[in-house]
């Protein structure tokens, strides 16, 4: 049994099995903490897919920097507060599985017709990236897609710009000037008071 | 590389569709966003598993492209999940029911 295949067989049913933690747990951390191992696996999956460059950018942005917000947005919140009890229609689940179970069958129906179950990768690969996968991921990135790596970088910055403006309290700024203007008025309300949108 | 690549879009299509699932099921708003960060992990390893069967490193461009989209939406959608809680006091999507304040 080659090396990949047992690689393969140890972190798929390994990725799937977090995955249905992540569903059938009861804590919001346990759920954070379920799709962290998931996403490892799939890091090691990008491994044994010779994209090396991916597998670090996957530790690093999705277990690493994603997976940190969610832990922080859910103990800012309050782990127990966030809990919702509502029901949901009776029929939900079962017509949710059902669907999920024809998909991955439509799934496995199209890739047998697309490209067979045992279609190997085929070699020359390394051939492409003399000099290592983040090279060559590089030399296309800054070659063919130099506009898009650009707007992403907009991107980023609004959506950066777009989280402050949502997660601030609405405070409103109190000038120096506003403040012993306010002291000597004997001010109605206190500064900082919520205001209108 | 022996494994054949349909494993790995099959593995692909079981992570999807059991995102789907908790698309669906949940009510909780950080549970359905989970869930959708299992899709789009699912659709990257679609994407990283086409540029191996072609040897066209497009793919796995388009998947990190695809990760830094997934980075802007996962910060945005819990600022605005922070501020829907701030408002309603639960993150219960069928509360929110409002889309101004």
């Amino acid at each position: 049994m080659p090396l990949d295949d047992v690689v393969f067989w140890v972190f798929a049913p390994i990725a799937i099995a977090a995955a249905v933690g992540m569903l059938v747990t009861r804590s919001v951390v346990y759920a954070a903490l379920f799709l962290v191992v998931n996403f490892g696996c799939i890091a090691v999956m990008y491994l044994v897919l010779d994209a090396a460059f991916l597998f670090a950018v996957q530790i690093i942005v999705y277990t690493g920097a994603i997976m940190v917000l969610f832990l922080f947005v859910i103990m800012l919140l309050g782990v127990d507060r966030i809990e919702v009890r509502s029901e949901g229609l009776w029929l939900q689940r079962p017509i949710a599985i059902v669907l999920a179970v024809g998909f991955v069958l439509e799934v496995a129906a199209a890739v047998r017709a697309g490209i067979g179950f045992s279609t190997h990768a085929p070699d020359g690969f390394d051939l492409l990236q003399p000099a290592g996968n983040a090279q060559a991921v590089a030399e296309v990135l800054f070659h063919n897609y130099f506009f898009p790596f650009e707007a992403t970088s907009i991107l980023l910055i609004v959506a950066a710009i777009a989280a402050m403006v949502l997660a601030q309290r609405k405070v409103r700024a109190v000038t120096q000037a506003e403040l012993g203007a306010e002291l000597e008025d004997e001010p109605q309300d206190e500064p900082g008071v919520e205001v209108a949108p | 590389m022996r494994t054949p690549i349909a494993y790995f879009l099959l593995l692909a299509g079981i992570l999807f569709a059991m995102g789907t699932v908790g698309v669906l099921v949940n009510r909780n708003a950080l549970r359905i966003f989970m869930s959708v960060e299992l899709q789009l992990n699912a659709v990257n390893l679609t994407l990283v598993s086409f540029a191996r069967l072609h040897n066209d490193l497009g793919g796995q461009v388009l998947a990190f492209f695809s990760m830094v989209v997934a980075a802007a939406e996962v910060v945005v959608g819990l600022a605005i999940i922070v501020s829907i809680y701030r408002r309603q006091r639960t993150i219960d999507v069928d509360v929110a029911r409002e889309m101004r304040w």
